[in-house]
């Protein structure tokens, strides 16, 4: 029978630092609870607006795979590989930090906030040779239709990492449905709603909520309004 | 006058182990000290009692696996802790699982 846990929106973690709203699923940075570490190699899903022209200092990162996903405007990165890139609504980021190296983060344009989920997965390996890219989120060929844009496959739909792990964005109008088949049989999928309202396993969601599902082949998601949608499916187990 | 938990931390990286110092010594109950190698982790750990060995990036899976065993073996009650992250982010929430307690966040 499958397992599940809601986070919902208003009970995460929240780092108010006026130019920063971080809404924090899991615990991070001063934000600590210790029943909300992580979904299996999910660690950080981060749900932030950054206020125009403000950002992230120059800041180091090892042993992560950081993925980023603009909801509204633009981010500009610079980091120490030498990649100066504006990355924005409708494209994915990553990096895999492996054994270090340092970047800034901020919002591209001074008049308007940025918008973008943070997302932290652990590495299936340690020590790897940092990388970067970013790619545009292609269009479903259909509506109603799940987007690949992760997954461990360079040679796949998307960015990829090194994990087991594959992310897929919904865009789905009410009353729509969508089946997700959960990739491996130690994985399991987490749900975040970015906007509108969806069910999953007899569980509503509304925007922001998070729900994790595992010991199960896979799930239906109905559209209780439209709804935008980020479905993360990570091993369970590092 | 309040003992310390005493942290070390291994990181090749000299400026991300510099960070990841001071990070950790913004909490006044913590003592955190650096190694940039295998051979100065065993010294340090010959010198001082560590609570907590954190294994930050740049090591071999190897080497990790072999100082981890090490430090072990002269602390055997030392809480051996694979760092992720590089900087504040996961950095206390390790610390405060190993220990399991949440000491004072600052």
């Amino acid at each position: 029978m499958a397992q599940t846990v809601l986070h919902t929106a208003n009970s995460r973690g929240l780092a108010d630092h006026e130019w920063l709203k971080s809404h924090h699923t899991f615990s991070f940075s001063s934000y600590f609870n210790p029943e909300r570490v992580q979904f299996g190699a999910l660690r950080v899903l981060n749900d932030d607006t950054v206020d125009g022209g403000m950002g992230f200092g120059e800041h180091p990162h090892d042993n992560m795979e950081i993925i980023s996903i603009p909801l509204e405007g633009a981010l500009q990165h610079k980091d120490s590989m030498g990649n100066v890139a504006t990355i924005e609504a409708g494209e994915i980021q990553v990096m895999s930090a492996g054994t270090g190296m340092y970047h800034t983060e901020y919002n591209k344009n001074k008049g308007e906030p940025v918008k973008f989920l943070q997302i932290w997965v652990f590495p299936n390996k340690r020590n790897v040779q940092p990388r970067y890219d970013q790619v545009k989120i292609e269009s479903p060929a259909v509506p109603n239709q799940l987007v690949q844009i992760l997954s461990p496959d360079p040679e796949d739909a998307g960015v990829w990492i090194y994990q087991d792990a594959w992310f897929n964005l919904g865009k789905l109008n009410q009353g729509s449905n969508a089946d997700y088949t959960i990739h491996r049989k130690n994985n399991g999928a987490y749900i975040f709603v970015i906007e509108g309202k969806v069910e999953v396993n007899g569980q509503l969601l509304d925007t922001r909520d998070g729900y994790g599902i595992w010991d199960t082949e896979g799930f239906t998601i109905n559209a209780a309004t439209d709804a935008r949608f980020l479905i993360m499916d990570v091993p369970m187990e590092l | 006058m309040e003992i310390k938990t005493e942290i070390l931390v291994v990181c090749t990286n000299d400026r991300i182990l510099q960070t990841v110092i001071r990070l950790l010594n913004t909490n006044a109950s913590w003592k955190a000290t650096g190694a940039l190698t295998p051979e100065e982790v065993l010294r340090k750990c010959r010198e001082t009692a560590y609570q907590v060995f954190l294994i930050g990036a740049g090591l071999t899976d190897t080497e990790e696996a072999g100082l981890s065993a090490a430090v072990k073996q002269i602390h055997p009650a030392i809480h051996v802790i694979p760092h992720y992250g590089g900087g504040s982010g996961l950095l206390f929430a390790e610390i405060y699982l190993a220990l399991g307690t949440k000491n004072q966040a600052q």
